[in-house]
């Protein structure tokens, strides 16, 4: 049990360590910045000096692409770098779920949802079903029984939404 | 060499090292390896063979869509014939303007719409053409669909599903 404990304290601290900036306007990018983004939705050579490479693909130097890389990270224009891991092929286990809340609990009910440390993302949209969020958890009994606990504590009405099947994942968006 | 179970453990810990990122510097396999105590090298075959594995999808950065002007995040949701799906979801996800696409259950009568498929776009009228050309691919075999257009973050961690 401890360790059960344990690995699910690991596991929900590592979903939740990196809080990304919540920036929501538009930023202007120079030439540099544009090329970057669209060559880093790609993939990041394998190679001993990969900023390197990706410099002399766009036209930069290594230390330039360092430099501006950081910077996008830090003015929140990006919300990551790094390996993405696909976690359906790791363990735990995940769905998009959704709740109807009344427009006047809308607040009260976020704080709710989002002090689950297994809600990942949470997206108010405009529909009857205008609460969605995915919950990442250990494992499908932890799913069921952490998505019970949120109609529970909220009173809303919910559906519970996992993938049965992935056509195609991959985000480019040119800039 | 190392043995089979090493090298597991070994894709564990360089999970845990780079899951908040990958260090922006020179040579970061590099700082990785010595954090390891391994070679460089070894450090750049074992993401290889997670990528291979599709354990890494890829390795990259994820731009905020809202800052880089994609203000019109569409969720678009169908209810598609259950025989046809599979033929729908590939056409629906060789569209190069569409980042995800997913067959879901359905919750009668609530939520009729057993596929998902995530659009983005600059402008409303862009993310609305978009979602009105799945609308003709797929005429024949849905029966009604709808956009949950996005109208705030209410949370967000780094994990990317």
């Amino acid at each position: 049990m401890a360790n059960a404990k344990e690995k699910d304290s690991h596991v929900n601290s590592a979903f939740s360590s990196r809080k990304s900036k919540l920036l929501q306007q538009i930023v202007e990018l120079d030439d540099l910045e544009r090329s970057l983004i669209n060559e880093l939705q790609g993939d990041l050579p394998l190679v001993e000096k990969p900023f390197l490479a990706v410099a002399d693909k766009i036209g930069s130097t290594e230390q330039e692409v360092i430099k501006c890389l950081q910077q996008l990270l830090d003015k929140g224009v990006i919300t990551r770098f790094g390996p993405l891991f696909d976690i359906s092929k790791g363990s735990g286990c995940f769905s998009l779920c959704a709740l109807k809340v009344p427009e006047s609990r809308i607040s009260e009910v976020t704080e709710v949802v989002n002090s689950f440390t297994q809600v990942a993302h949470n997206y108010l949209r405009e529909n009857e079903w205008n609460m969605w969020f995915v919950l990442a958890c250990e494992d499908q009994k932890v799913l069921t029984e952490t998505f019970d606990n949120i109609l529970l504590q909220t009173q809303c009405r919910g559906i519970n939404c996992p993938k049965e099947k992935e056509f195609f994942i991959g985000l480019y968006l040119p800039v | 060499m190392s043995s089979i179970l090493n090298r597991v453990e070994l894709e564990k810990r360089i999970i845990e090292l780079t899951q908040a990122g990958l260090p922006i510097e020179s040579r970061p396999f590099k700082t990785i390896a010595d954090k390891l105590g391994i070679s460089e090298s070894a450090v750049v075959a074992i993401f290889d063979s997670m990528k291979q594995k599709g354990l890494v999808r890829r390795i990259g950065l994820v731009p905020n869509h809202y800052a880089i002007g994609y203000l019109f995040n569409l969720m678009t949701v169908w209810d598609i014939e259950d025989s046809d799906i599979d033929q729908v979801g590939k056409s629906i996800g060789e569209l190069d303007f569409v980042s995800h696409c997913y067959q879901r259950p359905r919750h009668l009568p609530d939520w009729p719409y057993n596929f998902f498929a995530m659009i983005h776009g600059k402008t409303e009228q862009e993310a609305n053409e978009k979602m009105q050309q799945i609308a003709d691919l797929v005429k024949d075999s849905c029966s009604q669909f709808t956009a949950l257009k996005s109208c705030k973050i209410l949370k967000k961690t780094g994990l990317r599903i």
